[in-house]
């Protein structure tokens, strides 16, 4: 029993303490590595005009922007995930497990192959490829209003089908693959300052609209028949929302490859603890997402160094066994 | 405010889902300030076409028509504002206080440019306090007993500040005593704030005995359509519902006691 501004209280409290989180993970992860660097030389290279040691470089033209791009690669899953499971009314939404992540990959594995040298354009193609895989997994499961198991097998079935598109164009095009496959495994590795210029603006501009259709996502989820007794336009809210998920997972795909779970995990830790609230859920899972996966990639990066643990394989190894546990609990 | 004027009104609406026809060439009006049931057997088309009046069920536009304007010409947002619906089921948030889901009321005058908290506020305090809510007001909804979800979800439809309040068999799953109770309240609400309130009931007693006027459905006709004095019969309910009734008159007023099958 809590009024509404003990509430809003306790939510803005967690918000701030993921905010401490991620900057402290962050800082960490800057610290751990094959070559430890300390805190002193961390704030120096900050602060540099040059780089002038080894353990600058490494802060500045390796650590640093890794982080960032792990941190926007989570943030973008994990609220594409938190929206994605809202309009699709289904609690095992993903964008991986609905096939978005897919859509996305074969699309960008066409450019890749088909028209190399066009390489910058893949974000954008991603982000239509995502789309498409989304409304393809709609168009599936639509028979009278959705029904979150249709929606769950029409997205397996779709991301089956692009994925066997994408293995295909690996097979066939064997010469061409060497920058596709890298693309593909799903890790951070080598990922910097270009990395990051190219997922930043995806990342905000997905983030902000993410944020200004909280409150839309709040209303949705009283059910179709309230929201639409509450002014809500359910259909192009769902659309319009599903194209920013799509936008979101389509940035994170073009730069780490598939990873999955983030979107499935993220925003069901968070909704155990802040609730169902949109307006709250949505920074929170971003916050979360980063964290998860800065923290998941320096330990990729640490445990069996100097060989590195794609970050891909280890969401998946803590992420399907939740996946399991939602899906007992939920039936 | 005049009671000639229509909440609603349906001129020739015919309805066919898939290649059923559901409803049949209706023409009716709900009168505003008054409390209306559309009341018939199961099937017969009575949410069908209390759906189609609201816009829930597309119908050729020049069909309906909500406080003599077109439906068509109505945003959803301006709906909103005139008109709230609760549809017989709702689904139920699991981590929502009653506060905050009656603050979802407020949605339709809400914008990114403009401050409504204290506004908002009133109204929302206004809503729980008269349907009794408010001591609920920090309670979980899941924790709540049927009869209190059902009119913490009326407290959520007024702070829409409707002119016009729409329900879908609102007392279904209530016991006897929550039953009355709801329906208690909607006639107070219309009594003490003028509200128009028009719902799909299947019980027949209660809908003789609180409803002001009455649309009787059977198989996608509409039967009769009246002050509920001046259409309540014996043959009228034996005709439509198969079953052997009785309308008695206490104080001017008319009561039916269903005595069995015919």
């Amino acid at each position: 029993m809590a009024s509404i501004n003990e509430r809003k209280a306790f939510r803005l409290s967690v918000i701030f303490i993921l905010l401490i989180a991620v900057i402290a993970c962050m800082i960490i992860s800057l610290i751990w590595g094959s070559t430890p660097v300390s805190l002193a030389e961390i704030w120096r290279t900050l602060w540099a005009d040059e780089l002038t040691d080894t353990a600058s470089q490494i802060i500045w033209n390796i650590r640093l922007p890794r982080n960032i791009v792990a941190a926007l690669v989570g943030a973008c899953l994990a609220v594409s995930g938190a929206i994605l499971q809202a309009v699709m009314k289904n609690p095992l939404a993903d964008p991986q497990i609905v096939g978005v992540s897919s859509g996305a990959g074969l699309a960008g594995v066409i450019v890749l192959i088909l028209f190399p040298g066009y390489d910058y354009i893949v974000p954008l193609v991603a982000f239509l490829g995502a789309m498409g895989a989304a409304l393809m997994v709609y168009a599936l499961a639509w028979k009278n209003g959705v029904r979150p198991s249709r929606i769950i097998l029409a997205g397996v079935a779709v991301a089956a089908f692009l994925g066997s598109g994408i293995s295909a164009l690996l097979v066939f095009y064997g010469d061409r693959v060497q920058g596709a496959l890298l693309w593909m495994v799903g890790g951070l590795s080598a990922r910097s300052w270009p990395q990051v210029e190219v997922l930043f603006p995806y990342a905000m501009i997905g983030l902000f609209l993410a944020c200004l259709g909280a409150k839309r996502l709040t209303i949705l989820s009283l059910g179709d028949e309230t929201a639409k007794g509450l002014g809500l336009k359910v259909e192009q809210t769902r659309f319009m929302m599903t194209a920013v998920a799509a936008l979101l997972a389509a940035g994170a795909v073009s730069i780490a490859g598939l990873i999955g779970f983030v979107g499935l995990v993220i925003p069901h830790m968070l909704r155990l603890i802040i609730g169902n609230d949109y307006a709250y859920l949505l920074p929170g899972s971003a916050l979360l997402g980063a964290f998860v996966l800065v923290v998941s990639d320096t330990v990729g990066r640490v445990l069996m160094s100097p060989i590195e643990i794609p970050v891909g394989i280890i969401m998946a190894f803590f992420g399907a066994p939740f996946f399991l546990y939602l899906l007992r609990r939920d039936s | 405010m005049s009671t000639n004027n229509s909440a609603i009104a349906v001129k020739q609406l015919s309805v066919t889902l898939g290649n059923r026809h559901i409803l049949h060439d209706i023409s009716v009006s709900i009168p505003v300030g008054k409390v209306t049931t559309l009341i018939g057997p199961n099937g017969c088309g009575k949410s069908t076409l209390l759906r189609s009046m609201i816009g829930y069920i597309s119908s050729p536009s020049e069909c309906v028509t909500i406080f003599d304007k077109p439906l068509s010409s109505y945003s959803q947002n301006k709906l909103a504002r005139q008109m709230a619906f609760l549809p017989q089921v709702p689904n139920m948030p699991k981590d929502m206080t009653v506060e905050e889901l009656v603050y979802c009321g407020r949605y339709p005058y809400q914008n990114w440019w403009k401050n409504t908290a204290k506004e908002d506020r009133e109204i929302v305090d206004y809503a729980l306090s008269i349907t009794k809510t408010d001591h609920l007001r920090h309670q979980l909804i899941p924790s709540l007993s049927g009869g209190e979800r059902q009119r913490v979800w009326i407290a959520m439809a007024l702070a829409q500040e409707p002119k016009l309040l729409v329900l879908d068999e609102p007392t279904t799953y209530l016991d006897i005593n929550h039953q009355l109770e709801i329906m208690e309240l909607l006639k107070r609400l219309n009594k003490e704030q003028g509200l128009t309130v028009l719902m799909v009931l299947h019980d027949l007693t209660q809908a003789v005995q609180y409803s002001d006027y009455m649309a009787v459905i059977k198989a996608g006709h509409l039967i009769a359509a009246g002050d509920t004095k001046d259409i309540t019969s014996d043959s009228l309910f034996k005709e439509v519902f198969s079953v052997d009734v009785q309308v008695d008159n206490f104080d001017n007023k008319p009561y039916v006691r269903v005595k069995g099958l015919l």
